[in-house]
């Protein structure tokens, strides 16, 4: 690579580093775009819709994939779902979503949930089947009514691979998010998907941001599947050598 | 909504007027939930996406495998290599694809090569965790018989070792690829093409969505399918689910 180049990249960078910092006029003129304010601002609404979309996603996806694992019932349906929800192409997802429903938060956090619900039901399903049958069985020697089981035996015990599933979900939530915009939610996304306003530096802005707040984001799901990963287990992983 | 026409390619520069001309039935003209006699009229304009689509995902995942497996044989007898190479390949799975097309935009430029860097980037975790997995699945006996036999380092692994992993190495494949499919769509935003193309054009337009979206789906599974009769091929004594 010739230093002009590297010089041009440099360029590229700081320009966009400063947009984040420092507000100014947008490309289409009138409108002051960028800065911190703009950037925390349209953080929120990401954080917002992922936030909503990954907890719908849950609430859906944990219960189920808890009882049909606790019951050892529907193994293929729950492999398929993990399956298949690889296979959904996200911007055609989005835009099925804008051509048949319409745009609004409401809509695009169904959108997102749809990402999120199959890895967290295979994760869960698989979580709980796999957990040590002896322990399970010690359990119900000990008199455990079957929600006690799953609730104080299986759930803590397969609370790692759970979590597996919910940081796989949350990536590509939020990665997903990004494309928000088309569906009228004005996520980080708008900084690169309206480049007509906020410049190439905006769009390299944009794409700053996003990538930080996915890592950010993955750092600290992976301190609370630390946290939920009980001290047994761990002194067992450690004690078996790798 | 639109971005910017010289962000866009061409499909999507012409806009969703391009989509309606052809067809002047009421069905276009009220976005009915699907038109079928458009969709047959117009099916051939779903072509080249659908070529373009293949281009970026059978080299992302080709090139993404030989780098993996590179890494994989690397840290096989090195196990100490193992978490850096995760970790270093989770932070290329964990950045969204989308940003990673624009942060390489100044340093590539628009097209194909910046989205299949991209891709690329995304599949080695998935291939790499699934390579090192399945050699350290090995049953520790058929390693055994194999030195018995008198084999170098190098026969065991390329004799012995590699053949039995197989299925998980086509596992792993398998989600890569199929994943891929689905996120090349993303590649509009490069200016890659791809089936995202004339989704972008015009994501109001059902049919136009749902043609287009269909057939990426149709694609991961005809991927996945042919994978798998790959598998059945090269290890017809097991067969594996992708984990």
């Amino acid at each position: 690579m010739s230093p002009f180049v590297l010089a041009s990249i440099f360029d590229s960078f700081s320009g966009a580093i400063d947009f984040i910092f420092h507000q100014r006029e947008a490309a289409t003129g009138g409108l002051q775009v960028g800065g911190l304010d703009q950037v925390w601002e349209l953080t929120k609404e990401h954080l917002k819709l992922s936030g909503l979309a990954l907890g719908a996603g849950l609430a859906l996806a944990l219960p189920v994939g808890l009882v049909l694992g606790h019951r050892g019932r529907g193994e293929g349906l729950a492999i398929a779902i993990g399956n298949a929800g690889r296979a959904i192409p996200e911007l055609a997802l989005i835009a099925f979503v804008v051509a048949y429903l319409g745009v609004g938060l409401l809509n695009a956090t169904f959108a997102l949930m749809v990402l999120a619900v199959p890895p967290i039901l295979t994760n869960t399903f698989v979580a709980i089947r796999q957990v040590d049958r002896d322990a399970v069985e010690a359990a119900r020697g000990m008199g455990m009514r079957e929600s006690e089981v799953l609730l104080k035996v299986e759930l803590p015990l397969g609370a790692p691979t759970i979590m597996t599933g919910v940081r796989t979900a949350a990536i590509n939530v939020i990665a997903t998010a990004t494309i928000a915009p088309l569906v009228g939610v004005v996520t980080l996304g708008d900084f690169i998907i309206n480049r007509n306003v906020y410049g190439d530096e905006g769009v390299l802005a944009g794409a700053i941001c996003v990538a930080l707040l996915v890592l950010i984001v993955e750092l600290l799901l992976a301190g609370v599947q630390r946290l939920v990963t009980p001290r047994g287990l761990k002194l067992q992983r450690a004690a078996v050598p790798a | 909504m639109t971005a910017a026409a010289h962000l866009t390619p061409i499909l999507a520069q012409l806009g969703p007027e391009f989509f309606k001309e052809r067809s002047d039935t009421g069905c276009v003209q009220e976005n009915g939930a699907f038109c079928f006699s458009w969709a047959a009229d117009n099916f051939d304009r779903y072509v080249t996406p659908t070529l373009e689509h293949v281009m970026l995902v059978v080299p992302s995942v080709v090139i993404g495998f030989a780098i993996a497996f590179g890494l994989a044989l690397l840290s096989h007898r090195r196990r100490w290599l193992v978490p850096p190479i995760t970790g270093a390949t989770g932070v290329l799975y964990t950045v969204p694809s989308i940003a990673f097309f624009f942060l390489l935009l100044p340093i590539t430029g628009r097209g194909t090569d910046t989205a299949i860097i991209a891709l690329t980037a995304y599949t080695l975790q998935i291939i790499y965790r699934n390579i090192v997995a399945g050699l350290a699945n090995v049953p520790p006996a058929a390693r055994d018989s194999g030195r018995g036999m008198g084999m170098t380092d190098r026969q065991l692994l390329w004799r012995v070792e590699l053949p039995l992993a197989v299925p998980e190495i086509i596992a792993g494949l398998r989600i890569a690829t199929v994943s891929t499919v689905a996120l090349a769509t993303l590649a509009v935003f490069a200016g890659a093409g791809g089936l995202g193309d004339p989704i972008y054009a015009d994501i109001t337009f059902k049919t136009n969505v749902v043609i287009a979206g269909g057939l990426a789906v149709l694609l991961a599974i005809a991927f996945d399918g042919i994978l798998i009769v790959t598998q059945r091929l090269l290890s017809p004594w097991r067969t594996v689910r992708p984990v």
